[in-house]
């Protein structure tokens, strides 16, 4: 049993639910307890690092403080929280700056995915995989701060990742090269600018559907969201392209591992992967 | 001539404003154009990424700080991480919405800025995001109470809409963080 803390940070608790029920559960399956952070509270996201450089340290910081109480890894499934986690880190430990909360960078800072993507994991999931996605062709989304800037995330291959595609291929899909893998889905101008969004969330779904995916994999909230929840809009506008089904990438897993859950965690799509993957004989 | 007037100082006080708070050498820039040329969303830009560099070494304050562009930039990176220069220019955008907030100049994208605001303003009185109060509170703020309602409805019958906020005791120190913020702020 491995023990680590986690931090679902607020979309987890609202609108990527799924990501956060598939984490638990795909955690629970590979003898991974997760210890949900006691009263932690917003990174402060986009906004704080929009408007202020030290008030975006303070709101990360508070939560690292708490995370360090805990003498353990902390794993951060929304890649948002992620980077700005990781921002104070190397604050503190690259450039000697001191916090109002007492956090000295003392445990490693994760991500989901590459946290899932660590050899000895994949190993496990090797071994526990009972339902295999065979025939399921994917596209792995990595969008940005996955990947960007690798100062933070530490990934070499950032304009070509594959971990994820490595990570699939695991769990017998097939993942399908495409062009669009790192380009941005527009983010939080989802609810100022939605045509910005509607532009480039467009053309990651046509690139998507011209590699021939049957669905598109990410480990991002904000992603998932832009790019699951704006494809009505988009077919009112002329796209062509049909739905696209936005997967989780711990959806999959946890399908590929046969959770009894993920019918659950899949019915939340606003645009449906049931019938997708009932086609295909998966669920 | 008066030559008793005290000399006007020539130098560019916009440029090292901006180097003193991003930390970057933003005067490494040689116009390559690389940073506008992959950037998503420049089209929707009224100044080009690298064009801000230039205006603000030529001290063009306005210009910048009431540009769309840098409210516009989604923070997606792929600039700094393509600069041939290593300058990181989504860091510079950071530092120039920080500087055109304190400005008090008007925005070149209204609803942006005042997204942010709501939003830090959901942290500070429920500590995490409830996204329902976070739309809703933006909604009074723009008017616009149609928009995304369908969808929103949608994801209630999903189970992803969260009615009430979540319990949280750190109140006080996100109180404090918040004193903190907005005395640095006058």
């Amino acid at each position: 049993m491995k023990d680590i803390s986690y931090y679902p940070g607020c979309s987890l608790h609202g609108t990527a639910r799924e990501y956060d029920e598939s984490i638990r559960a795909v955690s629970s399956l590979l003898d991974i307890q997760l210890h949900e952070l006691e009263d932690w509270t917003c990174c402060g996201a986009s906004s704080a690092h929009c408007t202020d450089e030290e008030l975006a340290i303070d709101l990360a910081a508070r939560n690292l403080a708490i995370a360090e109480k805990g003498h353990r890894p902390l794993l951060v499934p929304c890649v948002a929280c992620y980077s700005r986690f990781k921002t104070v880190e190397i604050e503190v430990k690259e450039h000697g700056k001191k916090m109002h909360f007492p956090y000295e960078g003392n445990f490693p800072i994760q991500y989901s995915l590459d946290f899932f993507c660590e050899e000895p994991i994949l190993e496990e999931i090797r071994k526990k995989r009972t339902k295999p996605l065979s025939g399921l062709k994917v596209v792995c989304y990595y969008g940005c701060l996955t990947v960007r800037p690798p100062k933070l995330t530490g990934i070499r291959e950032y304009e070509n990742p594959q971990h994820m595609d490595r990570l699939m291929e695991i769990l017998g899909a097939e993942s399908v090269p495409w062009s669009y893998k790192t380009d941005c889905c527009g983010a939080s101008l989802v609810m100022t600018r939605t045509d910005i969004v509607r532009n480039l969330s467009g053309r990651i779904l046509s690139m998507a559907k011209e590699a021939e995916a049957d669905c598109l994999v990410t480990g991002c909230p904000m992603c998932q969201a832009n790019l699951d929840t704006r494809q009505e809009e988009l077919e009112k506008g002329g796209w062509k392209n049909g739905g696209l089904p936005i997967l989780y990438f711990t959806e999959l897993m946890g399908l590929a591992l046969g959770h009894k859950d993920a019918k659950k965690w899949l019915s939340r799509h606003i645009t449906d992967p049931i019938k997708v993957l009932s086609t295909k004989g998966l669920m | 001539m008066n030559t008793s007037e005290p000399t006007i100082q020539t130098e560019n006080s916009f440029l090292s404003e901006v180097l003193q708070a991003s930390g970057e050498n933003l005067q490494a820039c040689y116009q390559c154009q690389k940073c506008s040329a992959g950037c998503p969303v420049a089209y929707a830009m009224d100044i080009l990424p690298n064009q801000v560099l230039r205006h603000i070494q030529y001290d063009h304050r306005e210009k910048v700080l009431s540009s769309k562009t840098i409210w516009i930039c989604a923070s997606c990176y792929s600039c700094s991480v393509r600069c041939p220069n290593n300058i990181d220019i989504a860091k510079i955008m950071d530092t120039l919405r920080s500087m055109a907030l304190q400005s008090g100049m008007k925005s070149g994208e209204k609803d942006i800025p005042l997204f942010h605001s709501v939003f830090l303003d959901t942290i500070k009185s429920k500590g995490r995001i409830h996204e329902l109060s976070l739309i809703l509170q933006f909604k009074a703020k723009t008017r616009d109470f149609l928009k995304d309602a369908g969808l929103g409805w949608k994801m209630y019958k999903r189970g992803k809409i969260k009615l009430f906020p979540s319990k949280f005791g750190g109140g006080k120190e996100i109180q404090e963080i918040f004193n903190t913020f907005e005395k640095r702020e006058k």
